[in-house]
Parts: structure tokens; C-alpha cells; sequence
């Protein structure tokens, strides 16, 4: 509410810049509005309300330098809620009523999916933060989170390796949507690729919220006691996190027998959680806020500072995790792609984002695929630790390309690595 | 060597005498989890007095590598430790460390141990250790060249409780693995054995689940029991009233955060007096407000009530922000007991089925044995006689209002503690809640009982088989049904809302 004009009113000194104005005619002449378009109630907000956070604190960093192409940015703040169709809704204010330049935004892939036919409907920008299942390429869209090939499928082999427990059998569990369905539909066909037979492999899923995962949990230590080392991939989201961690170190199910590698649980999820029974089950991220580099140590300080300044709630204990890093990479982008492009036109900033290279919080200089809307990105396996935070076990030895359409699904390797432009 | 030796053993500094040999300790700092794995092993065998503690300090991240940085472990390498660790704990003077070192070779037991553990067994005293270390040692010579020792090992196995030994006994029993026919026919029955006690211990988990489940249900639909039970209207803002209980106990969590760090594992109790009393007093205003002009209007009662809610639920979140609040389970709550082999009973869990017990029984005292209590049922009954005998009727509606937000309060003192506690989460109730009510029969106390237990018991069951999911679907299914055929609910009671 406040903050939507607190942009506003640093902005007097206006540049000149008259030319490759962008074609949105009503943005006002002095500010570019961005949209940001996370949950900030509801199931997700636990994941979501940090990424609010990150982006105004990074369309602050941009505007404290002199902001893009002389202008200031002007965040335009939206609560979807957690409810798919009205992200949907918000994204078509954003676009239309409130003429944003681009939308950072969305967590959890049906809230992409809702929003999707509405940034191409519109020729709108989004920036998508977080890790996904792939089978998608946008024209419209830049992922800045991991395709599968950079998170779950070096995780499920990291699980197989000697070091990982050389696990055979797998339990995929997941939330009930498109996300923890596809990827585990991916993993499936890997892990039957290595040779893991389907009587090994125990699906399950919980609806959004769920919070008793007594019958979940007795399900995984039968099936971890018939014979061979198990592991547990999950794929749950939102705050369904904090009842499942519970309830596993209340069962006494410790990661020396059944480690369970996370893909949605990252520092900020576990703040909720008492970590002491957690210690060694593991996640897998393409950043952890305990990896040391001093653009990291830059990067972590500059949000403690944030939380302080805009006295979030437990301002003292904020954490940074891997959709805030990706969120702070793909505004930085964006950024320069628009200085690159000298407009905020949608199709000259899609031109310009290609190729374009950032040095991230996760050490290395990241650059986004020339052609795939995704980001070249290293993958690391860490460990919780008793604090809460992960003690990386196992990383890649630099960025890898993204692969939206999974080899393991049947019918991709015909697919191009690069959006379908609809003829005009 | 000396002054990296001093650098390791900073954690250590009483050990500065340190017998184990400090090439492996600096051994232990190298990247590669083989070198650190050969390092542990042959700190264990050392048998040196400090072993443990060095060991003990690696797993606790507390040992320093050569820089002054704390060394990292993975899950293998924290298995090799505690394998290690439970070795050499063995022989510990407590039978407690015993049994939990006996406890960890289970899980990682081969044949190279069976002439310690034989020696362990000749020692111990414990019934329980010795027990399970005959079990751990059966393991052990599973696969020994003796035919008799084999025999004796599976038919000892026959006992044990251990899910995993399923396995193991069934791999046994086949010609590929075990040449012996005799052994492979006492393999299969001690598998039939274990087979059968895991089916119960299975069981005996589904029904706790249940009962756990039935027992938030019913904390959370007891309040409504009671409101729309008793008195006949449709709250609407049930869950809300759950919501305010729990915000009540973060209120009190954060109080002792702040004033009282040391007793923070009391919250708990001093929470549910505030939260009953903060639920009642909104229960208060609400009654007074809006809801007793609206007495007999059950379709008005609904969407006043709708709105309340919703006013409610906006009002959390300009007070306590919409994100969920952390509550931490007290220490006394945290983990569980195992009751049997195999069966972990969560403490928070086992509190929570305590503490509906109790709520239920405050709530039965004060309808069934107490003044109020016969006025609310008399003014539930006929109203107008009630009050030609000097039952003052408008209180007693406010007051037994204010009960069954109260009782809806303490239910949101124990859903904080396994739930999330966010401004919706009532919402997530509130269904339930109409649900176990409407299936125990309006305006019994009884039903609403008999109801959660039903109700969370055959969720739990179904769950195990056919996933949350589909649980949830077959639930309000055979609501519908049942509400079809017998619309009065398990049990029915005349009273004013029945009758009108």
C-alpha cells in the first residue's frame, strides 16, 4: 500500500531520454512500474512473502544507483493469495490496469500455468523464480529457477552415489499438482533408466495445507523395511512442510536411514521448524545462503539490512534461499536487458535478455541461455544442518544448461530449445 | 604435526594428551568421505580412551580441520561414526546407552562382529539389551559357514520386532540364498512370524493415527457442539474462534520468549486458561452484537456469522500479518515413546488425545452437573417454560455462547501445536467441524464423540490404502450418503432447534 508511492516520491530528477520510449503508452513518464505478483497470504505465503521482499529490495538497489535508463522503477505489490485463478486476475490488472513493464512473480507451477495464456494473451514479461518441472517454454516468460535437469535429476543421482547412501528404492511423494506430478513422472522414467524396478518406487501425494503425515511417514518406514536402502525424494510445497519435518523427527526416522532430499525446502521453510531431529536430510538448490563468496556475503547482508529497515517480523532471524537469489538475479537481468535494449518494449527486452551474464550470489557468472528463456546454473546438494541452515555435500563444477524438455519424457527429443513464435 | 595437531584438537583441549595417533586426525579433514571413513575406523579400533570423544565431537561438528574450519560430514560418513560410536558404547555402564548402541549395530551389523557381540552378551545383565543383542547377533551369523549356527540364528530372529528382519528372513528362505533345506523351512517360519507381528504393529499404528485425528476433530467440533448443538446456530465463524485460541497461545509463547526464556517449555499450560478466556471474550461480543437478534433465523444466523468470520480473519492479519506464525512444540512435547518395537507414538500427538479427554469431560461436568449447565439445557429445551420459572434466557444464550467459543479456543491451543497457525486456518476447520456435528446428531454430546472417532479412524484406514487424497473424497461421500438416509445424525435429541 505505502510502498507503491514510496518510489514515487524519490523520483524527481527525470533524464531526458525521449527516444525507444516504450510502447506502453500510459507508464508514467518519470517511473517504470513493475509488477510483483506473490502470495502474501495463504498456503504459499510461507515461500512467497520473502520474494516480495527480495524484489522491492532489489528494485530499491537499482533505483539507489540511478535506476534503468535513467528512470526509477515503481513496484506495484499484488496478493494472489494462494489462489490460482486470481493470479490470473492480478496478472491481467497488472498488465492492463496498472500498465507494468514486466511481472516478477508466481511460485508454484499451477499459479505459472493460470497466469501463462494472460502474458501471452497481452505480450506481457514475466520472471519466474523458482525451480520447476520443465515441459513449458514460454515466449513470455524467463526462468530463473532450475529445469529438472538441475535440481532433481543430479539429486536422485547424488542418492544413488556411494556418498549420497548408494540408495535402490525411492519414495516420490509430493503436494497433489502439476509440479510433484511431472517431476516425479520424470524421476520415474530416470530412475527406471538406471535399472530401479517399479515394485522399488512408492508414489504418493498430499492435497495443498495438509497437515497430518502420520499415515505418510508409517507408509515410508514400511516400505524403507522391505529390503534395500531408501530414500525419500519429496516434492511438497508450502507450509505442509513444516508438519511433515515435525512429524518425521517426532517418528524418529533420521537421514542415517531414510534421508529425504527436498526440492522446495529451502532456509526460509525451516524457520518454522526445529532442526535438531532434521540433521542430514537433505535438499537440493542451485543457491544456499551458507555458500561463501563475498557477492554472497554482499547479497545476505543487504537483506538482513532490508529486514531491519522494513522491520519484517523476526527481522533479527531472516535467511536467504535460492528462489530470493533467482529473483534477485532475474530483476538485475531484466535490468539490463532494458539499458541494453534502450526500451521496455516486451519483444526488444525478449531480444536483449539473450546471452546477457550476471555475477550471482552463488559464486559464479550466470548467463541466460541465448535461446531457452533459462539460466546456466551450477546445482548443489547440501545437508540441514542443527541451525537450520545447509552444509553443501556435493556440487557441480560450474553452471549447466538447462533442458526444459526432459530427455526421460517420451516425444521431447523432437522439441526445440527454444519458444515457438506463433506467426503473425 | 604439533601445531596442527593443537588446531584440531581446540574442541578438545582436556584431551591434549590424546593417545589416538594425530596423523588421523588430520586424516579425518580430508575432502574425500574414503579417506575420513578409513580415518574413523581406525580411530574405533584404536581403542584408545579419547576415541569416543573424538568421534562424539565429529559427529556434533564440533572437530576443526588444520584452518580453524569446522570439518563436514555426510549421511554416509555420520553412519560409519555412529556405527563406530555404538561399538564402543557397548560396554558403557548404562543399560540406557546400551540399548541404543545395540539399537544402531542393528541397522549396520556384519559377520566380523560376531565375536564381540558374543562377548557383550556373556556380560550383560539387561534382560532388554541382552535380548536384542542375541537378535543383533542372530544377524551376524546369518550367514556363517556352520549349518547348526545358521539354524540357530534364524530361528532366533523368529522374536524379533525389527521390520527389516522381515526381509532379510525372506531372502533366506530361498534355495538361491540358503543351500540347507532345513534352515531355509525355519527361515520361512520365523518370516511367517515376524510377517504376522508387523501386521499388528501396523494396526496398532492405524488406530493411534485415528485416534490422534479423532481427537483434533472432536477439539475442534466440541465448541460447535455446543453452539450449534445446543443452542441452535449456525457459526459460521467456528474457525475462527479456533484461529483466535491459537493466536491466544502465540501470544502467551511470545510473552515467555520475552520475559520468561528459561520456563519457555510451560507456554503450554498457561496458554489454555488465555486462550479460553480470549475465545469467550470474543464468543461475548459476538453474541451481544449481532448474533442474538438473530435467534430462530438460522439462513440470516449464516451469512452474519460468514461475514464475522471474514472480519475476523482480516483483522488477524492487520495484527499478526498474514504469513503464519512460528510456535515451537515444548521440549516436553517434542519426539515420541516407542510403545512396541516398530510403533512411535509422537508426544505431541499423545498430549493432544489427553487433552481432548479433558476438554471433554469439562465440558460434560458443566452441561450435566452444574447449575449453568441444567439452565442451558432447560432454555435449549423450551425456552419459553424456562423462562416462567426465572431462568434468565438472554444471559444464559450469552454465556453458553462464550462456552462454546471458549471450548472452540482451547481447541485452538491444540492445533497450534500441530498445525500451522496462520489468519485462515480456521477455514480449513470449519467443515470438519459442521461435519462431525451434523454425523454425531445436532445437540448430543455424545454423538459429536462417537462421530470424530468414526470419522478419524476410517480417514486413517482409508488413507493407508488408497492416499490422502481419496481419503478426503470417500469421507464427504459417505457424509452425504449417511446424511441422506438419516438426516438427524448417530444420534438425535428433542430440543428447540429440532423441533422447529
Amino acid at each position: 500500500m505505502h510502498r507503491r508511492n514510496f518510489v514515487k516520491a524519490t523520483a524527481i530528477s527525470i533524464a531526458l531520454a525521449t527516444a525507444g520510449f516504450s510502447s506502453l503508452p500510459a507508464v508514467a513518464a518519470d517511473t517504470i512500474k513493475v509488477g510483483i505478483l506473490h502470495s502474501l497470504s495463504g498456503t504459499m505465503a510461507i515461500s512467497e512473502t520473502a520474494l516480495k521482499e527480495t524484489a522491492l529490495m532489489t528494485i530499491a538497489e537499482i533505483n539507489a544507483k540511478g535506476g534503468v535508463m535513467g528512470k526509477k522503477l515503481e513496484p506495484v505489490v499484488v496478493d494472489p493469495a494462494s489462489n490460482w485463478p486470481l493470479f490470473a486476475e492480478k496478472a491481467r490488472g497488472l498488465l492492463t490496469q496498472d500498465k507494468v513493464a514486466v511481472v516478477f512473480g508466481c511460485w508454484t507451477s499451477v499459479s505459472r500455468k493460470s497466469v501463462n495464456p494472460v502474458f501471452k494473451e497481452l505480450n506481457g514479461l514475466l520472471f519466474y523464480p523458482v525451480q520447476y518441472e520443465g515441459e513449458e517454454l514460454e515466449k513470455n516468460v524467463f526462468y530463473t529457477g532450475a529445469a529438472p535437469n538441475q535440481q532433481a535429476i543430479p539429486a536422485v543421482e547424488y542418492l544413488m552415489s556411494k556418498d549420497g547412501g548408494s540408495a535402490k528404492r525411492f519414495v516420490l511423494l509430493g503436494t497433489d499438482y502439476v509440479y510433484p506430478r511431472t517431476t516425479n513422472k520424470i524421476l520415474r522414467a530416470f530412475l527406471k533408466s538406471k535399472g530401479v524396478a517399479e515394485a522399488d518406487i512408492m508414489e504418493d501425494y498430499t492435497p495443498f495445507g495438509h497437515s497430518d503425515y502420520q499415515t505418510i511417514i508409517a507408509k515410508i518406514k514400511k516400505f524403507s523395511s522391505e529390503g534395500k536402502k531408501t530414500a525419500v525424494v519429496s516434492t511438497i510445497n508450502g507450509d505442509s512442510n513444516v508438519p511433515f519435518y515435525k512429524e518425521l523427527g517426532n517418528a524418529g526416522l533420521k537421514a542415517t536411514d531414510v534421508p529425504v532430499v527436498a526440492f522446495s525446502v529451502g532456509e526460509e521453510e525451516l524457520r518454522g521448524v526445529d532442526t535438531k531431529p532434521l540433521v542430514g536430510h537433505l535438499a537440493a538448490w542451485n543457491y544456499f545462503e551458507s555458500i561463501k563468496n563475498p557477492t554472497n556475503e554482499a547479497f545476505i547482508k543487504m537483506y538482513k539490512d532490508w529486514a531491519v529497515k522494513q522491520k519484517l517480523p523476526n527481522a533479527a532471524t531472516v535467511v536467504t534461499n535460492d528462489p530470493m537469489e533467482a529473483t534477485y538475479i532475474g530483476i538485475h537481468m531484466w535490468a539490463q536487458a532494458v539499458e541494453k535494449a534502450k526500451s521496455t518494449d516486451t519483444d526488444k527486452v525478449i531480444a536483449a535478455m539473450a546471452g546477457q551474464t550476471f555475477k550471482a550470489p552463488d559464486g559464479f557468472l550466470i548467463k541466460m541461455d541465448e535461446k531457452n528463456h533459462h539460466l546456466h546454473k551450477p546445482v548443489f546438494i547440501g545437508e540441514i544442518k542443527a541451525d537450520g541452515q545447509f552444509n553443501v555435500v556435493w556440487k557441480t563444477k560450474g553452471p549447466i544448461k538447462a533442458e526444459p524438455w526432459s530427455p526421460y519424457i517420451a516425444g521431447n527429443d523432437k522439441k526445440k530449445g527454444e519458444p515457438e513464435v506463433a506467426a503473425k | 604435526m604439533r601445531h596442527i595437531f593443537v588446531t584440531i584438537l581446540v574442541a578438545l583441549s582436556s584431551f591434549a594428551h590424546a593417545a589416538v595417533d594425530t596423523r588421523l586426525l588430520t586424516q579425518l579433514a580430508a575432502e574425500d568421505s574414503d579417506e575420513k571413513i578409513i580415518a574413523i575406523q581406525k580411530i574405533a579400533q584404536s581403542a584408545e580412551p579419547d576415541a569416543k570423544s573424538i568421534l562424539q565431537s565429529l559427529a556434533d561438528g564440533n572437530l576443526n580441520d588444520p584452518d580453524g574450519q569446522p570439518i563436514t560430514i555426510n549421511n554416509r560418513v555420520r553412519r560409519e561414526i555412529d556405527g563406530a560410536l555404538a561399538v564402543l558404547k557397548l560396554f558403557d555402564p548404562s543399560a540406557v546407552v546400551r540399548l541404543n548402541s545395540v539399537k544402531e549395530i542393528s541397522t549396520n551389523v556384519d559377520a566380523s562382529m560376531a565375536p564381540m557381540l558374543r562377548k557383550a552378551i556373556a556380560q550383560e545383565s539387561d534382560v532388554k539389551v541382552k535380548a536384542l543383542l542375541v537378535e543383533v547377533y542372530a544377524l551376524a551369523t546369518l550367514k556363517d559357514p556352520d549349518k547348526d549356527i545358521r539354524l540357530a540364528a534364524v530361528t532366533a530372529l523368529a522374536t524379533s520386532a525389527d521390520p527389516n528382519n522381515k526381509s532379510v528372513l525372506f531372502e533366506m528362505s530361498k534355495p538361491e540364498n540358503e543351500a540347507e533345506t532345513a534352515v531355509r523351512m525355519a527361515a520361512f517360519r520365523s518370516y511367517l512370524q515376524v510377517k504376522q507381528r508387523q501386521t499388528v504393529v501396523e494396526n496398532v499404528g492405524r488406530v493411534f493415527s485415528g485416534l490422534s485425528l479423532a481427537s483434533i476433530l472432536l477439539l475442534a467440533a466440541m465448541g460447535l457442539a455446543i453452539t450449534y448443538g445446543v443452542m441452535g446456530v449456525i457459526n459460521m465463524a467456528h474457525g475462527e474462534l479456533l484461529m483466535i485460541g491459537a493466536y491466544a497461545t502465540f501470544g502467551v509463547q511470545s510473552i515467555f520468549r520475552t520475559f520468561f526464556p528459561a520456563q519457555l517449555d510451560w507456554y503450554v499450560p498457561v496458554a489454555i486458561p488465555v486462550a479460553f478466556l480470549a475465545a469467550a471474550a470474543v464468543g461475548v461480543v459476538l453474541e451481544r452484537t449481532v448474533i442474538r437478534w438473530l435467534y430462530g433465523r438460522p439462513l440470516e444466523t449464516l451469512l452474519a456469522t460468514w461475514g464475522l468470520s471474514l472480519i475476523l480473519i482480516q483483522a488477524a492479519r492487520l495484527i499478526f500479518g498474514a504469513q503464519n506464525v512460528e510456535l515451537a512444540n515444548p521440549s516436553w512435547m517434542t519426539g515420541g515413546v516407542e510403545v512396541m518395537p516398530g510403533i512411535v507414538l509422537p508426544l505431541n500427538r499423545i498430549f493432544i488425545i489427553g487433552f481432548s479427554l479433558f476438554v471433554l469431560t469439562l465440558v460434560w461436568v458443566l452441561m450435566n452437573k452444574t447449575r449453568l449447565g441444567m439452565f442451558v439445557r432447560a432454555v435449549t429445551q423450551n425456552r419459553g417454560m424456562a423462562g416462567c420459572v426465572g431462568v434468565p434466557t438472554a444471559r444464559i444464550d450469552t454465556v453458553a455462547f462464550a462456552l462454546g467459543a471458549g471450548i472452540a479456543g482451547l481447541g485452538g491451543v491444540a492445533l497450534s501445536q500441530i498445525a500451522n497457525v496462520g489468519p485462515d486456518m480456521g477455514q480449513g476447520y470449519i467443515v470438519d467441524s459442521f461435519m462431525v456435528v451434523v454425523l454425531g446428531g445436532v445437540g448430543q454430546l455424545a454423538g459429536a464423540v462417537w462421530a470424530a472417532l468414526g470419522l478419524g479412524v476410517a480417514t486413517k484406514f482409508i488413507e493407508a490404502g488408497a492416499g490422502a487424497v481419496v481419503a478426503k473424497i470417500l469421507v464427504l461421500v459417505f457424509i452425504i450418503i449417511f446424511i441422506q438416509k438419516r438426516p438427524q445424525g448417530l444420534f438425535a435429541l428433542k430440543g428447540r432447534f429440532v423441533e422447529s
